[in-house]
């Protein structure tokens, strides 16, 4: 049964290069003397380093945690002491330094503690997927997503098809092909392990038809199983994520989508051995096979190198003289880029270190204009129309670009490599790719600066508001204040008028002003006296003048404490005073009573002091006394009245609480009556009185009652039982 | 007499017709009145948002405003060339260098940097950031976000001490991207060497 395989428009037949590398096994270079490990060696957010600088570390120790959600950790790939934490020039075609962690061997290669785990179904997904998150494995095909990304599957996607992409289509490399011949088994226990995390209904492993041992060796080694190898024809970018997933199902990923939406999942060969070693064998990602290829390495093949092995190094291991050195590619020719720095440090996603000579790889020739021959557009994988991408580019028009949709493009360089004017169509296309990008972080940046600045600018109306409120505020208070003070001074001179008209909140200040003028006039009254009987012992000649003005002062003094009675009483008339008896009405009796009461003492002294001294107002006093006792009586009487009211109330109040206690009382009360009638019975018989008939009736009522009160209290007791 | 009537049938129905479209015209205005200006909007959101007030205006809405009522697109200097093919391409105007009277474009995006150990805590450098991008307190130590930076240069003047620097945006890994080749006549150099496969 030979599955049908779909061809994918364009694509080119570079020579291929493969065999000089291809024919030799996987060789270990050894471990050189520094290790330089960047904490970033995948698409996402940086590691943060966890280790110190001095501090002893094992093989496969955790050196930086993952920081976020795609985000990896970084393993020390050996034994060894910690040497530094600082920037680095690292992989990256900016030849830019990042943060490393510097690693110097101890030689001993001391693996830390780990445990594989071979019957990985009884794991939970979750698990499984944790432990591949820590062992940092990134994809190894060259783009370093985290693949534990790509395995969590979101509930709602039903993932059909798992794709193991072991095309390999690019020339020079064949790290991904030597590494099938050798140890397919383990690369397809791994590809059971994400079948198995993903629930894949069916599995294919994709291989272009010029690697025939590699394809020999998978079949081989899956032999008993239901995962199927498919060849599919070699052309170049076959190896594409999208491109392979066309070849295999026929399912065209949509622009912006990922595989995902059409129910695939693709995986990198590498990826599937490192998944294998991290769950079978618990090893994180520390080594990688990488192909080290070109006219100038005398070795050429695959190492399984150190993450973090320096270039240069791993070159010198492999025959590599430095003065040969023409330049040196890291990936392949077609997507690679050129470093200029031998101290680079080999990262988890380094498939190829290409070193080709001068005669190998001359130099470009320069770039002629553009004769729209459409090559480009014949030969683009993604139908995309490259010349048309290239004029946006070169004249900066990036939105017309990307309206063209530069995004899709996957920079495999195909139009660049039919291109008859030797234009570099990708670095047109990378540079407005990179533009665009930063023109949207640009705008977003402005859309959140256009932000705060209106949050700010509401903000600082909104305090003025406030200012301006508060202000207004002190504004009306201050004018309240200064009417109050123009006010005062008017109510001032009619004290003894305001008092009468017993304006209520005013009526007790009044009194108390009343009460101190009279005092005062009385006391200067008095010493005008002590002055007056002085002068009359020294016989002084001013006698007369003294005489009168204590006759003034009497009269004043009089006066005064004629009006505050006057206010006292018209205060205490009032009904309001009675009126405000609210929360304790036998208390406020009780006081109003005893005020009353001292009132009516007071006048009677005032009224003796008066006839004492023979004052004229005798009369009018003397009615005062009658009506303040008067006044007295009632309230005491009033008192006496809410007093047993109260009793009353409270009796009541029991009554509802504890019925059997009142009933007891009933029952006491009516046999207090019984006997009180009994008694009188028995006095009205003794005296033989007349009316002993009414007597004796009242005395059978009374038994009545108890009889009544005691079956009362009966009930109420059972009831209470 | 018929004829009149005609006639009178004729205008009566157009005249209906006419109250009738006039009453949906007046109703729809009504109901799907558009507030301010819209055209405003779309040019403010071409403006780079620094708030800088090179332009003359005190912020970047107030210039958009003034652009949608006819004055020159070429006076938003760190915009640059970009911001004004953008707004002569929304307004369908012509292309008008940058007015050079309200500064040249600087060479890379600027952020401004307090020195913090000359900082008085004067807060002057506070009220004057248009994006509250400087922190800090009276008497304590004030620095710039520089991720909330538009580097507007307005916090430079009012500072007593002189101790904020304008300096450029260093490119990060982050941040990096591939510049152009030069051109026709240029070897592509250190570029991907995909023509070389023999």
């Amino acid at each position: 049964m030979s599955r049908h395989i779909w061809d994918f428009h364009g694509g080119i037949h570079p020579p291929e290069n493969k065999k000089q590398s291809s024919e030799t096994s996987i060789r270990n270079p050894g471990i050189p003397d520094r290790l330089v490990v960047p904490v970033q060696q995948h698409i996402g957010s940086p590691g943060k380093p966890c280790v110190e600088v001095g501090q002893g570390v094992l093989k496969g120790q955790k050196i930086a945690e993952a920081n976020g959600f795609v985000s990896l950790p970084v393993h020390a790939p050996t034994s060894g002491i910690v040497e530094a934490i600082d920037l680095h020039p690292v992989q990256h075609p900016s030849g830019m330094d990042a943060l490393c962690v510097v690693i110097k061997p101890d030689g001993k290669d001391e693996w830390i503690e780990h445990s594989g785990r071979s019957d990985y179904n009884s794991l939970e997904k979750k698990a499984a997927l944790n432990l591949i998150r820590d062992a940092g494995i990134a994809g190894m095909g060259g783009a370093g997503f985290p693949s534990v990304v790509k395995l969590g599957v979101k509930p709602d996607q039903k993932i059909k098809t798992l794709i193991l992409n072991a095309v390999e289509c690019e020339p020079y490399i064949t790290a991904d092909d030597r590494l099938m011949r050798e140890r397919a088994d383990e690369i397809v226990q791994g590809l059971q392990i994400i079948a198995w995390l993903i629930d894949a209904k069916e599995t294919l492993i994709g291989i272009e038809d010029n690697k025939p041992h590699a394809i020999e060796a998978m079949r081989r080694a899956t032999v008993d199983t239901a995962i199927e190898v498919v060849t599919v024809p070699t052309k170049y970018p076959s190896g594409g994520e999208k491109q392979l997933i066309y070849m295999l199902t026929g399912k065209e990923v949509r622009s912006g989508g990922i595989p995902a939406d059409v129910g695939v999942v693709c995986h990198n060969t590498g990826t599937a051995y490192a998944i294998k070693r991290a769950i079978i064998d618990g090893e994180p990602l520390i080594s990688r096979v990488t192909t080290l290829t070109g006219d100038c390495v005398a070795d050429k093949g695959n190492y399984e190198v150190l993450i973090g092995t320096p270039v240069g190094w791993l070159l010198q291991q492999a025959g590599v003289k430095s003065t040969d050195l023409h330049r040196l590619v890291m990936g392949g020719p077609m997507m690679g880029f050129a470093m200029h720095n031998m101290t680079v440090p080999v990262v988890k996603t380094t498939n190829c270190l290409l070193v080709p000579t001068q005669q190998e790889f001359p130099d470009p020739a320069p770039e002629q204009p553009c004769i729209r021959c459409g090559s480009c557009a014949q030969a683009c994988p993604v139908n995309l129309l490259p010349q048309q991408l290239y004029w946006f580019s070169k004249t900066k028009e990036f939105d017309k670009a990307a309206h063209y949709n530069l995004a899709d493009c996957i920079e495999c360089g195909a139009c660049s490599y039919v291109c008859p004017s030797n234009i570099p169509l990708v670095q047109y296309y990378r540079f407005a790719k990179g533009e665009i990008r930063t023109q949207q972080q640009e705008q977003r940046k402005a859309d959140h600066a256009r932000q705060r600045f209106e949050a700010r600018q509401a903000r600082l109306e909104r305090e003025e508001q406030e200012k301006e409120r508060k202000r207004q505020e002190r504004a009306k208070a201050a004018a309240a204040k200064q009417a109050e003070k123009k006010a005062a001074p008017a109510a001032k001179p009619a004290p003894s008028t305001a008092a009468g008209s017993g304006a209520e909140n005013h009526g007790q200040t009044d009194l108390t002003k009343l009460q101190t003028a009279a005092a005062s006039t009385m006391k200067r009254y008095k010493e005008a006296q002590k002055a007056l009987l002085q002068a009359e012992k020294n016989e002084s000649d001013n006698l007369e003048a003294l005489r009168k003005k204590v006759g003034q002062l009497k009269d004043k003094a009089d006066n005064a404490k004629a009006a505050f009675i006057d206010a006292k009483s018209a205060e205490s008339k009032e009904p309001p005073a009675l009126s405000s008896i609210k929360d304790d009405p036998l208390a406020d009796l009780k006081k109003a009573s005893a005020d009353d009461f001292a009132a009516f003492k007071q006048a009677e002294q005032d009224l003796a002091e008066a006839e004492a001294q023979g004052s004229s107002e005798i009369d009018t006093l003397k009615q005062r006394v009658t009506e303040l006792k008067a006044r007295s009586d009632a309230s005491k009487a009033a008192m006496k009245a809410a007093r047993a009211k109260e009793k009353e109330q409270i009796q009541q109040k029991n009554a509802a609480s504890d019925p059997v206690k009142t009933a007891k009382m009933e029952v006491a009360k009516q046999q207090v009556l019984l006997k009180k009638a009994t008694k009188a019975l028995q006095a009205a018989k003794d005296s033989d009185g007349g009316e002993t008939e009414a007597l004796e009736a009242k005395l059978k009522e009374a038994e009545n009652l108890l009889e009544a009160a005691e079956n009362t209290l009966k009930r109420i007791e059972k009831e209470h039982a | 007499m018929d004829i009149l009537f005609d006639n009178i049938t004729a205008l009566g129905s157009l005249t209906a017709i006419a109250l009738g479209f006039g009453a949906l015209l007046g109703f729809a205005a009504v109901k799907f009145k558009v507030e301010g200006n819209p055209i405003v909007d779309q040019i403010d959101a071409l403006l780079p948002q620094t708030q800088c007030g090179q332009c003359g205006h005190p912020g970047c809405r107030p210039y958009a405003e003034s652009v949608a009522e006819g004055e020159e697109i070429n006076k938003c200097v760190p915009g640059g060339d970009d911001t004004i093919h953008a707004l002569a391409d929304l307004l369908g105007r012509d292309f008008v260098p940058l007015d050079e009277e309200h500064g040249a474009t600087p060479e890379s995006k600027m952020v401004a940097v307090i020195r913090e150990d000359e900082c008085i805590g004067c807060t002057k450098c506070i009220q004057a950031c248009p994006m509250d991008a400087i922190l800090g307190a009276a008497k304590q130590m004030h620095t710039v976000i520089s991720d909330e930076c538009t580097g507007c240069d307005l916090c430079v003047e009012p500072c007593p001490v002189d101790c904020i620097d304008m300096v450029p945006v260093t490119v990060t890994l982050q941040t990096w991207h591939w510049t152009a080749p030069k051109g026709i006549g240029s070897r592509p150099g250190e570029l991907i060497p995909v023509r070389n496969i023999a």
